[in-house]
């Protein structure tokens, strides 16, 4: 059994150094040119994105339209401080804060909020991120409309890892943990998980001051690649965009967000010149996958090597009958 | 004093372009328990179809309100055909994705056929422009028209609910589709009735807000949307009555937040008051508690 | 040594009095009974009981150790960590979970390790973890649903859901446990094997165990007590014996006959 788990732990690690080197090679030899980078950033903000969201609506099934709210908050920390502070401290700092500033915010909106069911909450997020947007637009620090530039850049692949990877990880390992059972059994039925003496409420704000938390890392990432912020980047389209990735990938599943966020970023780089045909792209991929396959690409399965194994096995299966 | 009464009608009208986007939404979601975001757009495209039918086939102010009506009908049963009906018994998740969905299918859609840009409706002319003073005091043709047609569909509204045969079965499958079913009740026509009901009330709104604000764009739906729906849950959703009320105090706060506050508040405020509403009374003014049944 | 007493309990919902004015007590050890016609307020009562919901007026109160505690308005996962434990009339399995998992999130009350173990899995997250399974397991073995532990539980038969149900409820470690019909739907077999194990789990389990229950075969043969409910209210109580010529019984069930069972 130890072994077991050491072996699965050691797989993990070996993974994910590949995934660091290859990518920190291609850059390196500029085949992932600074165009590229671009969309490798993007694609990783919208993995934390993708991956939070997933934990409070995929795995805990409460419906959150809010996460660009989450993401505003760390994004404009981070603006804040770094711009006062531009050294890779001030940077780290303003990622912290930017984060526990979002948890903070998600704790106090997820407490009472989330008492209300399905699409009452959808839309009690949804509002909570528009006054939050309005909010930025009409301080003084946060410079309205017009937003924050030039903000220090300090985001190079490193970060974007250790961010990304981190958050997945730190996810998917709470979701392995008794607590994150707790969370996925008010998602399968809240009053028998109740009855079993699973405090609801306590995991719901849990879930949803975790998500806030790791968009809030999401936003500090972003702000501080793109290094211009404001807040009309943060409204109820935002929202929608993590959501469609999430939906695509599979709710309840974290390898599917991981697989959206990557073709949905591409995608979307190279509709960038057609606005509007990307978002009839969007509109069309949501109600088609909820009509056709609702549980998304993954369903709420995860990609593992077993999977490839069994697939071989039918593979060869077949081939022995014919 | 003069001013707040002037705030109270500015606050009226656009009340009753609220109340007239929340009916639908109100009477959707009593029948089958969806926030049907594209009932916003349904808004929009009225809009639209009133502003072709003004400025290119110069059309009055009746006809294109009617034309608007039609046309609005014909999308609202079409999206709920195509979108809604095979997600009849999935989850409520799912089938409240497939109309966000929906909802940016009919803007970016509208906006790749008639561009980003804001347009602007033909100038009024004649009975439309004429104002009225009351000493400092402003009251305008359009506001007038605004309230009575709105009066005037509620009042027909109440009558379908009310009086006729298919009202009666709206409500009959808001209460139990299944029983409704079993009564001989075609509980599917009578969704499509409600939606067509619903959208042809959006239609007629944003008719009313082209004379009334002039300017429209594709995307002009998704605030007033948002809004109505606050409004319809402020009056307890699923309730006709509740819509009308809660759509006059939306309009009317809002008008006063941008009159007396920051006008840049006035969405924040609509948001407030609705996370509040959901917090203390989710049920709305007029609405009862209910439990899961275990 | 009394596990539970309920005081005057009375629940309406609107003016329509689900349970009025019921009085219960109960020995630690003991197996009652509860019957009574369709729509007479059982599962209100153990809705009452496990805090789903929050009675119009009256007490509650569970003993442990001989020391009692109101519990009657407390959320329903407190009275679960309190040592009171249910299934459900209609099976509310974690349907897209495993059967294993089922029980383990049963289990989460009395897991140790806190939040940043579960981020971080730090060695406390492997200990307690792999403890869990094993009682998992065991629990399982019991049931004989052990071979199962991967299947989901939708995939189950009926019966075996129903078995799944007790499982989970027994993983929260109850004192008290409250079943919710739980031979609805099974043939005179499977109903009679569950009568066994239900019998067997009180002992083994040093359990006190309230039942609702259809089948007057099960009923008849396990209570020691039973109490009969009709239109809400409490209209008797004694041993199956006596129930069963109790004349006002027999006019509440009208037709169905208790003798027969």
């Amino acid at each position: 059994m130890k072994k077991v788990l050491e072996s699965s732990v050691t797989k993990k690690i070996i993974s994910l150094s590949l995934t660091f080197v290859i990518v920190q090679i291609l850059i390196y030899v500029n085949i992932i040119n600074s165009y590229l980078q671009a969309t490798l950033a993007t694609i990783c903000i919208n993995i934390i994105l993708a991956v939070s969201l997933n934990l409070i609506t995929g795995f805990t099934g409460q419906f959150s339209l809010g996460h660009a709210g989450f993401m505003s908050i760390g994004a404009y920390v981070c603006a804040i401080i770094t711009m006062r502070m531009s050294t890779i401290q001030g940077f780290i700092l303003g990622v912290l804060l930017g984060a526990i500033a979002a948890a903070i915010v998600g704790f106090l909106v997820g407490l009472p909020t989330l008492r209300l069911q399905g699409d009452y909450l959808a839309i009690a997020t949804l509002g909570m991120s528009e006054i939050i947007r309005v909010i930025f637009l009409n301080m003084k620090i946060t410079n309205g409309a017009a937003g924050l530039s030039p903000i220090p850049q300090f985001v190079n692949w490193p970060w974007l890892f250790v961010f990304t990877a981190g958050t997945v990880l730190l996810i998917s390992n709470f979701l392995k943990s008794s607590h994150g059972r707790a969370c996925i059994s008010i998602r399968e039925d809240e009053i028998a998980a109740e009855a079993m003496g699973i405090n609801a409420t306590k995991y719901k704000v849990i879930a949803f001051t975790v998500g806030a938390f790791c968009a809030g890392i999401a936003g500090a990432v972003y702000a501080s690649y793109f290094y211009f912020i404001k807040p009309d980047l943060f409204g109820f389209l935002k929202s929608i965009d993590v959501l469609v990735i999430v939906v695509l990938g599979g709710l309840g599943s974290i390898s599917g967000s991981i697989l959206a966020a990557i073709l949905l970023s591409l995608i979307s780089t190279y509709l960038q010149s057609f606005a509007e045909l990307r978002m009839v792209l969007y509109a069309l991929i949501l109600i088609i996958i909820m009509i056709f396959r609702p549980q998304g690409l993954m369903g709420s399965k995860e990609i593992s090597l077993s999977m490839f194994n069994n697939l071989g096995n039918r593979l060869t299966f077949k081939k022995g009958r014919t | 004093m003069e001013q707040f009464l002037q705030q109270i009608i500015n606050g009226i009208s656009l009340g009753s372009i609220y109340a007239l986007i929340a009916l639908g939404y109100t009477m959707v979601y009593g029948i089958i328990k969806l926030i049907n975001f594209a009932h916003g757009d349904i808004y929009m495209v009225g809009a639209y179809v009133g502003y072709f039918c003004m400025t290119f086939l110069k059309l009055g102010f009746l006809p294109s309100l009617l034309i608007a009506m039609v046309f609005c009908t014909l999308l609202g049963v079409t999206v709920e055909k195509i979108a809604y009906k095979p997600l009849r018994d999935s989850t409520r998740i799912a089938v409240l994705i497939t109309a966000i969905g929906a909802s940016l299918f009919i803007e970016y859609g509208t906006m790749f056929f008639v561009k980003a840009g804001v347009r602007s409706y033909p100038d009024m002319t004649g009975l439309l422009v004429k104002q009225f003073r009351f000493g400092d005091i402003v009251l305008t043709m359009q506001q007038i028209i605004i309230v009575i047609t709105t009066v005037l569909l509620m009042i027909l509204l109440q009558f379908i609910v009310k009086k006729t045969k298919i009202g009666k079965a709206m409500r009959a499958v808001s209460m139990d589709k299944d029983a409704a079913r079993l009564m001989g009740i075609n509980v599917d026509s009578t969704i499509s009735f409600t939606f067509a009901i619903g959208s042809a009330l959006a239609g007629a709104a944003g008719v009313l807000v082209g004379i009334y604000y002039n300017s429209i764009n594709p995307l002009m739906g998704i605030m007033p949307g948002l809004k109505a729906f606050v409004a319809a849950v402020f009056g307890g959703i699923g309730i006709i009555p509740g819509a009308m009320i809660g759509g006059y105090i939306i309009g009317t706060i809002e008008v006063l937040v941008s009159g007396y506050g920051n006008s840049m508040y006035r969405d924040a405020v609509v948001f407030a008051i609705l996370i509040l509403i959901l917090i203390v009374r989710p049920a709305g003014l007029l609405g009862k508690n209910t439990r899961e049944k275990v | 040594m009394p596990i539970l007493s309920i005081k005057k309990l009375t629940k309406s919902f609107g003016g329509l009095m689900a349970v009025s004015n019921v009085n219960i007590e109960m020995e630690k050890g003991e197996l009652i009974g509860l019957i009574g016609p369709n729509g007479a307020g059982k599962t209100t009562v153990f809705n009452l009981l496990t805090g789903i919901y929050e009675p119009s007026s009256g007490t509650i109160t569970f003993y442990k150790d001989g020391v009692g505690k109101e519990i009657q308005g407390l959320k329903p996962h407190a009275i679960c960590k309190e040592g009171v434990a249910r299934t459900f009339q209609n099976i509310r399995l974690f349907k897209d979970l495993t059967v294993l998992d089922n029980v383990r999130i049963a289990m989460h009350k009395n897991v140790k390790y806190g939040l940043l173990s579960s981020f971080l899995h730090l060695p406390s997250y492997y200990r307690e973890e792999k403890e869990i399974v094993e009682k998992c397991i065991e629990l399982l073995k019991v049931f004989n649903l052990e071979h199962k532990k991967n299947e989901y539980a939708k995939n189950l038969p009926y019966g075996e859901q129903r078995r799944l149900e007790i499982v989970r409820a027994m993983a929260t470690d109850p004192k008290l446990l409250l079943l919710d019909e739980p031979a609805a739907g099974m043939n005179p077999a499977e109903s009679q094997k569950l009568t066994e194990l239900i019998a067997w789990l009180r002992k083994e389990f040093d359990l006190s165990i309230l039942l609702i229950e259809h089948d007057m075969s099960v009923v008849m043969k396990i209570c020691e007590r039973i109490y009969v409910l009709d239109h809400g209210m409490v209209i008797a109580n004694g041993a199956p014996e006596e129930i069963k010529s109790n004349r006002r019984v027999i006019e509440a069930y009208l037709g169905e006959d208790v003798n027969n069972a």
